[in-house]
């Protein structure tokens, strides 16, 4: 295995490519640089000094509402200067490769690239050629990892549930394609999560997903079963029909979050869901409005713990 | 022209023969005798052994030439000891008609370096639809017939052509891949592909095609060589298959040797090959079948691949390395870790594949053809960019050193390599 590509000489991070192989010390600095600036975004002038006078390129080869503007909003704060680029209808459609896209970016003098992208490893392609005063975070690469999403899960988890040791946390919903389950198994098991399950149809759990540290449960009742955090996964339209699901109908019926199905956590479980949500689907109205929602605050938040990924990868000077 | 080779340690793998001795080779043959040579070669501290015989080597032409071009491909094959090969149909156009073939053929022949065995296509632009003109290729030059990487879906199809290429006693080259199960995955369906957020080709995409070839070479009484197996499930239904008497014999990659699904690392592109490479256990299991001969022969399954297409996130890169050039390497080291002889190692790329191919190469003896390859068995050697002839540039060895560099190679009594 090639030494991590995250993590310059001294262990400090350089990039944020993925949750996995960072060490529990990185994940809990990034929690805690991220409890101040949470503070940050309550003030009348929602602006530190951090990033004065640098660039960053927000580079989104997939279309993201969400995703992009709490990276532009939380680089803004830093007083970055911030560039959007809609690759999705400009360079690729052109024939521009990747590389070159990023090559002639970097000429106008980037910092921070936070990329996604459809194809899994695609940020790590990126970071192995850009200059070493750059910087990449991932912002979704394919299945494989959405490390910010990741993150300020952990900080909502830690946030209404202070210690990760005693956490049984519930990933429901379509595993196999998510980057966002991928990125928070990691973390939560770096973390010392004693207890992750993943709750699904085998259709929608990948090969040997126990591997990665999780329990599998099949029967969604079962696996709510006294737990802590209860984080719903969004079923995109696009896997209805075919030979993965048969109906929205169906799922909902099974692994959809009902008010009753809900009742078999603690009772001072949350509920969580990186959006966008489809109601009725994978989770109903009375839950996602309920008492037991952080939903809300969990996009707060995210802006705060993007604050501080970007100020420790690139504030230093 | 008349070659004396001496002093050399010839190793002949078909009859085990491994002694210090001669070699001497007139009119293009092993010859008995010891005539006055034209030219001697002194091949002291080297082995002496047949020229390798590679059953899957891609030249990229026609079609493919910004890739590779037959010269620097052909003189990839002769700095690697490669003195015989098999090129694959996936060239664009494939090689599905005579005039193509016919053309690779008076075009590998001008160039006069290895031997070259076009493999036709078995269906019409390898679209799995309709049967090529089998007899007519074979008549062009074609020694078998294959569909290359892209799997016959329609089981129908795929029987008329076993039934069609049997009742000519043509051969059929095939790697046994269930086309919808591995439509779209492009690693091992396991942890590391779990991990990585890769999509999946499980290996029983391999055994359902196996099972479904094995039945049908039942059926019609064809001739298979399963390229490429990739799994231990594989090997264990191969070894039942061969056992049972099926007229089957089969082939390993070089890479899946020695890499599993582990060496992706962080995505490595140079890792992205068809088959994918799965995981230790499978990889431990083809290097035992490769030794207690379940498995025929190792290829290089050579394929360059232009450095733009491997620049590119991990599913969109190209499949493919480069292997000529690292056949001998990555067999002998292959040979050291399973503990064979010298003669029982390179079998796997003389005697073996000379077999399959039908040809009297691949050994050391009078009226054999002058085909022979000296090595230095222990020399190391770098594998960079430089170091390789091929144009294809693409390996997941390259930075590694490795044992085992050829100082010539002879075709037809011919040196057409010295290193």
């Amino acid at each position: 295995m090639p030494p991590n590509p995250q993590l310059n000489a001294k262990g400090e991070l350089q990039h944020l490519l993925s949750i996995e192989g960072l060490p529990r010390e990185i994940l809990t600095q990034i929690l805690d640089t991220a409890e101040p600036f949470a503070g940050v975004t309550e003030r009348e002038v929602k602006k530190v000094p951090l990033l004065r006078g640098k660039s960053v390129f927000n580079l989104f080869f997939e279309p993201s509402t969400r995703t992009r503007t709490t990276f532009e909003i939380a680089a803004k704060r830093l007083s970055a200067d911030v560039i959007n680029l809609n690759i999705a209808i400009s360079s690729q459609t052109k024939g521009e490769s990747l590389l070159d896209t990023v090559a002639n970016l970097s000429a106008m003098q980037a910092d921070i690239f936070v990329v996604r992208h459809a194809s899994s490893g695609a940020p790590f392609l990126i970071a192995r050629h850009v200059k070493p005063h750059e910087h990449v975070v991932n912002a979704g690469d394919g299945r494989h990892a959405h490390p910010t999403q990741g993150l300020l899960d952990l900080f909502t988890i830690r946030h209404y549930k202070k210690d990760f040791t005693q956490l049984t946390v519930a990933i429901v919903g379509d595993i196999l394609h998510s980057r966002v389950a991928r990125s928070l198994i990691h973390g939560l098991t770096t973390l010392g999560a004693p207890e992750v399950r993943v709750i699904g149809p085998q259709t929608l759990l990948p090969a040997g997903v126990e591997a990665l540290g999780v329990r599998v449960f099949h029967d969604m009742r079962e696996g709510l079963r006294g737990a802590d955090v209860v984080v719903m996964l969004r079923l995109q339209n696009e896997r209805m029909g075919g030979a993965l699901l048969p109906s929205a109908q169906e799922f909902n019926k099974h692994y959809g979050l009902s008010a009753d199905k809900l009742a078999l956590a603690k009772p001072d479980a949350i509920v969580m869901h990186p959006g966008p949500m489809n109601r009725g689907v994978e989770i109903d109205s009375s839950v996602a409005d309920g008492p037991h929602s952080v939903i809300l605050p969990q996009v707060t938040f995210g802006i705060s713990v993007r604050m501080a990924v970007m100020s420790m990868i690139a504030g230093g000077g | 022209m008349k070659l004396l080779i001496r002093n050399g340690r010839v190793v002949d793998p078909k009859s085990g023969r491994d002694a210090l001795g001669d070699v001497f080779v007139a009119d293009g043959k092993i010859a008995a005798g010891t005539g006055t040579p034209d030219r001697t070669i002194d091949a002291q501290g080297l082995v002496v052994a047949p020229g390798f015989i590679d059953l899957a080597a891609r030249l990229r032409e026609p079609g493919y030439e910004y890739k590779a071009t037959l010269e620097s491909e052909m003189d990839a094959a002769v700095a690697g000891g490669v003195t015989s090969l098999a090129c694959p149909p996936d060239t664009d156009p494939p090689l599905d008609e005579p005039g193509l073939v016919d053309m690779l053929r008076r075009r590998a022949k001008a160039l006069s370096r290895a031997r070259v065995y076009p493999v036709g296509a078995l269906t019409v632009k390898l679209a799995g639809q309709q049967l090529t003109e089998m007899a007519e290729l074979a008549e062009s030059g074609c020694v078998a017939f294959s569909q290359a990487n892209i799997p016959v879906a329609d089981t129908q199809v795929l029987w008329r052509a076993l039934q069609y290429a049997a009742t000519f006693g043509f051969p059929v080259w095939l790697r046994a891949e269930d086309a919808c199960l591995a439509k779209g995955g492009v690693a091992h369906d396991g942890e590391v592909a779990t991990r990585l957020g890769l999509a999946g080709i499980p290996a029983f995409a391999e055994t359902i095609a196996l099972a479904q070839l094995f039945e049908l070479v039942r059926a019609t009484g064809a001739r298979v060589h399963v390229c490429r197996i990739s799994s231990a499930a594989g090997v264990a239904m191969l070894r039942r298959a061969k056992h049972d008497g099926l007229p089957l014999t089969c082939d390993v990659a070089i890479h899946h040797l020695h890499l599993s699904d582990m060496d992706l690392g962080f995505f490595d592109s140079s890792c992205r090959l068809e088959p994918p490479l799965r995981s230790q256990r499978d990889r431990e299991a083809l290097a035992a079948a490769l030794a207690d001969g379940t498995i025929d022969c190792a290829v290089s399954d050579h394929t360059p691949v232009d450095e733009d297409q491997k620049l590119l996130p991990f599913a969109e890169a190209e499949p493919g390395a480069t292997g000529l050039e690292l056949l001998l390497p990555l067999t002998l080291k292959w040979g050291m870790e399973r503990k064979l002889t010298l003669a029982q190692t390179l079998a796997r790329i003389t005697s073996e594949p000379a077999r399959v191919l039908g040809v009297a190469s691949g050994r050391i003896e009078p009226g054999a053809p002058g085909d022979l390859v000296l090595f230095d068995a222990n020399a190391a050697w770098r594998v960079t960019s430089a170091a390789l002839k091929s144009q294809g540039k693409n390996s997941p060895f390259l930075g590694m050193e490795l044992a085992g560099r050829v100082r010539a190679t002879i075709v037809a009594g011919n040196v057409v390599h010295e290193a």
